[in-house]
């Protein structure tokens, strides 16, 4: 276990090395900042002076290796669309936004998916799994943003029912939510009804069936406890998806996340503000991977052998 | 007259809509009907992205500022702007025609979506096949890498690719196929590890040919059938990365009538003109539909391993 733990841990630096360098390279590619943040009258003096004073003018490894070591800490220098915050300050001041939309989506996708999920296994080839299928179908094909666009109209636009756009009480919550919960419900279901059509095909369940157990108890309670693990493995690579799905959905509702961040920040080429948040949701990405990875070889021995 | 109760019954003439008929319906065409996917991917992608430049109606870029913003010819329209048959779908803010924006649009989406494939898919093959066959530290690096582009995320680097070089159609095809041969890699790699063991790998091993030659004439043929599953579920993906880039400004630059551009466009006119905005979103939604129904079928033909998935 200790040294599946470890090639993990290995493999998951080796990975976030290559996530800085790419995130690097990316923002040296366009140039030198300087082009950008200068003004035009400034004079080749100061130009100097500032290149000097940002390390611009060492060698490439010198300058990924200073990137690094203050990544490591967090710092990604000051914005300079938002003057006056750090790039990482950007983030985390955005961060609860996100973190509560991620949440509420989730929530949505898991009320949905799971009991569909369950139903359509138990009553495989009935009506109510077609229609499981159908809407995994749809869920795979709608496009977010146009499916958010379509709730604004009808649901904002024409009934009123719910503001269209911003952050603020629940209401706001709920429109940007199901949107951004749509395409998880698709994945999460099709994996809860494979996972319980296995489960419900094993002894312990028999078992439970000649114990004269009610049904619901059957399976909801052995059932689903068991089948449960499949879904939750990917449930972290969900909720990161949630996490850069929410560019497109941030944008159509105009939700203060860090997906609107990142876009804003893409728009004015702010590329202490890009870095932070590419860096921020890879880590956690890694991370949730790693943390599942290893969640999965304590659940299930096989893994950390093959 | 005593009779009444001994009759047996007969079962009822059940009618069309009972339950299990639906069902029966449904089932028929989501699954064991290729005819209806076919006819979707005919109508919304093949045809027009083959004959656009012909059949559609008017030029997707052509401005008629006196018929703008006219309504579909189904719906009842305002006043001073009755809907008409030349505009089928309504016209958008500049007044150009729906329908042959959408058409052109078509044309796009299935181009975009095939180079990316092409090269994407090329790369990741390679790659994979080269990683599992050989293995060792090729494997290890290869392997690591793949984990790299499949922790950055996606949508964001491609906004910060475009930021940097600009927004064309060619950087919106290298975006995609950069973003996408990892995916190619992973499961290739896992489907030529399987196939390594087989006795046949060992065999033409044992009679003296090349490591080239055993991947290209004995490993390659045999996950051909993954291939295509592959290549045919990632249409549907293709298409809405695209059109989610395009839609943030990322993808296919004005005024291409890209229909994730179309959605953009037809956003701030929503309350007003719902059609700009909907009527190119029904074209994604229907193609990538059909594309993924597409893709089912054929992964329960061709590749039976893949089916749980």
């Amino acid at each position: 276990m200790q040294r599946y733990i470890l090639i993990r841990l290995i493999q998951s630096v080796f990975t976030l090395i290559g996530v800085s360098i790419i995130v690097f390279s990316l923002a040296r590619l366009s140039g030198n900042p300087l082009d950008v943040l200068l003004p035009d009258e400034a004079d080749d003096e100061t130009f100097e002076r500032i290149s000097e004073l940002w390390g611009l003018n060492d060698p490439w490894y010198i300058q990924y290796f200073t990137f690094v070591k203050n990544a490591s800490r967090g710092e990604f220098g000051p914005s300079f669309k938002w003057q006056g915050r750090t790039a990482m300050e950007l983030v985390f001041l955005h961060l609860p936004a996100t973190l509560q939309l991620a949440g509420f989506s989730i929530l949505v996708s898991v009320v949905l998916a799971v009991p569909i999920g369950v139903m359509s296994a138990v009553k495989k080839g009935t009506l109510l799994d077609t229609v499981g299928k159908l809407i995994a179908l749809l869920g795979q094909s709608l496009p977010s943003f146009w499916l958010a666009i379509v709730m604004i109209w009808i649901f904002a636009v024409k009934l009123g029912w719910f503001p269209t756009s911003g952050r603020g009480g629940f209401d706001h919550m709920i429109l940007p939510g199901i949107a951004l919960g749509w395409f998880s419900v698709a994945s999460f279901m099709r994996l809860t009804r494979s996972s319980m059509l296995n489960v419900l095909d094993s002894e312990y369940i028999k078992l439970a069936r000649i114990k004269g157990l009610p049904e619901w108890k059957v399976i909801w309670k052995h059932g689903l406890k068991n089948a449960a693990i499949p879904p939750l493995t990917v449930f972290g690579a969900i909720v990161v998806g949630q996490m850069t799905g929410s560019v497109t959905i941030e944008t159509v509702f105009a939700w203060p996340g860090i997906g609107l961040l990142a876009l804003q920040a893409v728009n004015a080429r702010d590329y202490q503000v890009i870095q932070a948040v590419t860096m921020f949701i890879s880590v956690l990405f890694i991370g949730m991977n790693l943390l599942i990875d290893i969640l999965y070889a304590y659940i299930d021995p096989r893994v950390r052998f093959t | 007259m005593a009779t009444e109760g001994n009759v047996l019954e007969l079962p009822k003439e059940s009618s069309w809509y009972s339950p299990s008929k639906l069902k029966h319906y449904i089932g028929v065409a989501i699954k064991d009907y290729p005819v209806l996917w076919l006819t979707i991917l005919f109508v919304v992608l093949i045809f027009p992205a083959l004959t656009a430049p012909w059949t559609a109606p008017h030029d997707p870029l052509k401005q008629e500022l006196s018929k703008r913003l006219t309504a579909p010819v189904w719906s009842t329209g305002s006043e001073d702007k009755p809907p008409s048959w030349s505009n089928i779908f309504g016209t958008d803010k500049q007044g150009r025609d729906i329908l042959s924006r959408v058409m052109h649009g078509s044309r796009i989406s299935l181009m975009v979506s095939l180079s990316a494939l092409a090269i994407g898919g090329t790369l990741g093959t390679t790659l994979g096949l080269v990683s599992g066959y050989f293995g060792g530290w090729v494997d290890h690096l290869i392997m690591r890498i793949v984990d790299v582009f499949l922790s950055l995320p996606l949508i964001l680097m491609a906004l910060v690719i475009v930021a940097v070089f600009g927004p064309s159609f060619w950087t919106a095809i290298g975006v995609i196929s950069v973003l996408l041969w990892s995916r190619y890699a992973r499961q290739i790699r896992a489907e030529v590890l399987a196939i390594k063991q087989m006795d046949f790998i060992a065999r033409a091993r044992v009679s003296g040919a090349s490591n080239t030659r055993i991947i290209i004439k004995h490993v390659f043929p045999n996950i051909t059938n993954t291939l295509i599953v592959l290549a045919t579920l990632q249409v549907g993906t293709v298409i809405l990365l695209e059109a989610t880039l395009s839609f943030l400004g990322a993808g296919i630059p004005r005024p291409n009538p890209a229909w994730g551009v179309m959605v953009a466009d037809g956003r701030d006119h929503i309350a007003s003109a719902w059609w700009i905005a909907v009527m190119p979103g029904i074209a994604i939604m229907l193609t990538v539909l059909s594309m993924n129904m597409m893709g089912d079928w054929l992964r329960d033909k061709l590749d039976p391993k893949l089916r749980q998935v």
